[in-house]
């Protein structure tokens, strides 16, 4: 379990994390904890599993890549060979099973978009099922900081 | 941005996390064979050119109590879509909100808005607040709730840019 100081940790550490000699002291003053321990408690939680990682979060098309989100309707029968199939492709960052008709959906981030097309192209051939390719239009919100 | 080989090698070096020691841009550059001031330096206009958006803890969901995760999907006027969706995006509960092409006849919404809640009774909710957002400019919407993570790697940028 977290207690109140993983909890500060994880509330105001969401982003903000400076690029300097010694970030991690410089964000531990601001937390009113010492280096080591920051250093510490963040190694633990992400152990533990409470953080997915530390660091920084890139946007592929500001690198000349891109990310694609695609849906495949898979028969529940072959449901976990499909995901097998699937999450063994590099490209794919994501997968999620969802309740719904169309129940595996998934993120394929390439170089390009070019890059991207092959390999859900790739992805259709392998698992013989239509992939559906539903590339952003426009973002208008992101910012996945929670509340811990 | 352009990103040049080096940029790349740094996001490649650092997109699954920072080492969790005392001077974890200086161990980034000792990896790569770079000066500590250049791998800050580069991060630090990656950072100001957007390419990186923030840097700190990225939580799982799943462990902090977040276990209901609802794409809310809506098929939106296009008169209207970019204004609603901004609305949208706004709304404290939302973590993404995107535009995306229908495919009929198997797909025919064009908003996204992804909603966190504790359970789904509150992911309901916090939907129908976006239904009430959307007033007459939607036709019809639904929520897919997740029930399984299949993968969670992060995106990959450097290694797919370098095959």
């Amino acid at each position: 379990m977290i207690d109140d100081v993983d909890r500060a940790i994880i509330n105001g550490l969401q982003g903000g994390f400076p690029i300097c000699e010694r970030p991690f002291a410089a964000a531990a003053a601001r937390l009113d904890l010492d280096e080591d321990e920051l250093i510490g408690r963040l190694a633990r939680l992400r152990a533990d599993g409470v953080l997915t990682r530390f660091g920084p979060l890139f946007k592929p098309e500001a690198l000349g890549g891109i990310a694609v989100l695609a849906a495949m309707a898979v028969p529940a029968l072959r449901f976990d060979a499909v995901a097998a199939t699937v999450n063994a492709f590099p490209e794919v960052a994501h997968n999620y099973a969802r309740e719904h008709a169309l129940n595996m959906w998934f993120v394929v981030a390439a170089d390009s978009p070019e890059g991207a097309e092959r390999a859900l192209e790739r992805i259709a051939a392998a698992t013989g099922l239509e992939v559906l390719a539903l590339p952003k239009t426009r973002e208008y919100f992101l910012d996945l900081r929670i509340e811990a | 941005m352009t990103p040049d080989p080096i940029d790349l090698r740094i996001v490649e070096a650092t997109q699954a996390g920072l080492p969790l020691v005392a001077r974890p841009y200086h161990a980034i550059a000792e990896l790569l064979g770079l000066a500590p001031d250049d791998v800050m330096a580069r991060m630090a206009r990656m950072q100001d050119l957007g390419a990186i958006r923030r840097i700190g803890a990225v939580p799982n969901h799943y462990r902090l109590g977040w276990r209901a995760n609802g794409m809310t999907v809506w098929d939106v006027d296009d008169s209207r879509v970019d204004e609603l969706g901004e609305r949208i995006g706004r709304l404290p509960f939302v973590s993404h909100c995107y535009l995306r092409p229908r495919r009929p006849p198997a797909w025919t919404y064009n908003l996204f808005a992804m909603v966190h809640g504790r359970d789904r009774a509150e992911a309901m909710r916090q939907a129908e607040a976006i239904r009430a957002e959307l007033a007459d400019a939607c036709r019809v919407g639904e929520v897919l709730f997740s029930t399984m993570i299949l993968k969670k790697t992060g995106l990959r940028i450097a290694s797919a840019a370098a095959e």
